[in-house]
């Protein structure tokens, strides 16, 4: 009776079935933003450090952040920051069962991936301008 | 044939117990961080690139110190927990599983107190 069947029982479809839905991309943007804000988190405290440390080492490290590289990490962790903080809103609206009609789940995927672009774009222009 | 009975095979498998109280602490550190979060891109992020006494002067700012303590604690902690639900979903196997789980949780835990010992170090006069 234990054995019966044991491992070959039908399996629930996976992703690779589905066709594709904004849904199941903000999703996992979700995650990848998250996990890859890492990088640009350990880069602020190392500059934190280098500036609690000497003026010489901060301008080191200051050098890094604004080379051509590090300006890329920056200004994608800062579009990541945006995505994230938007898809966390969205989640919390969602944890007190709000926005899972089919229309509002396809509407708001959309809107935070154009306003992650807006608030970016915005908040790039405001450190060029300051 | 496995001798076991199905009661024995399934004893101490099944959910942790402790998913409420990691979901919880995702959601608080989330709700935290939405003010700090505007706080940090409107007071520190426009000191990358600047000078480095312009940042030692931004920091003499109780407000601006507070707010960036808080920013880099409360993030590494939501950091720490972020990548530990990555992990487990996605790691197989016990020896890795646990390498990782430990690692990161020590990474995120050290980062976070050195950006906040730094921070404090600069507003207390570096």
């Amino acid at each position: 009776m234990a054995d019966v069947n044991r491992g070959k029982r039908p399996l629930s479809p996976h992703i690779s079935i589905y066709r594709t839905e904004i849904n199941m991309i903000t999703s996992i943007l979700n995650r990848i933003t998250g996990a890859g804000m890492m990088l640009a988190a350990v880069l602020i405290v190392w500059w934190l450090l280098a500036a609690a440390t000497s003026e010489a080492y901060f301008d080191f490290v200051n050098g890094i952040l604004t080379s051509w590289l590090g300006l890329i990490v920056m200004f994608g962790s800062l579009w990541a920051l945006w995505f994230h903080f938007l898809g966390g809103l969205r989640h919390l609206v969602m944890d007190f069962g709000y926005g899972y009609e089919l229309k509002s789940v396809d509407f708001w995927g959309w809107a935070i991936v154009a306003l992650s672009f807006v608030l970016t774009a915005a908040s790039i222009y405001c450190l060029a301008v300051n | 044939m496995n001798y076991k009975t199905d009661m024995a095979r399934v004893k101490g498998l099944g959910s942790a117990k402790e998913g409420t109280h990691e979901w919880w602490i995702g959601r608080l550190t989330s709700v935290a961080l939405i003010p700090l979060t505007l706080c940090f891109l409107w007071k520190v992020a426009p000191l990358i690139g600047g000078a480095h006494t312009e940042l030692l002067a931004a920091f003499q700012s109780p407000f601006t110190a507070i707010t960036t303590i808080l920013f880099i604690m409360i993030a590494f902690i939501h950091l720490a927990g972020g990548l530990q639900e990555v992990i487990v979903d996605y790691v197989h196997g016990k020896a890795m599983l646990v390498v990782l789980l430990v690692s990161t949780k020590l990474a995120c835990w050290g980062m976070g107190f050195a950006g906040a010992f730094a921070v404090a170090k600069i507003a207390f006069g570096a």
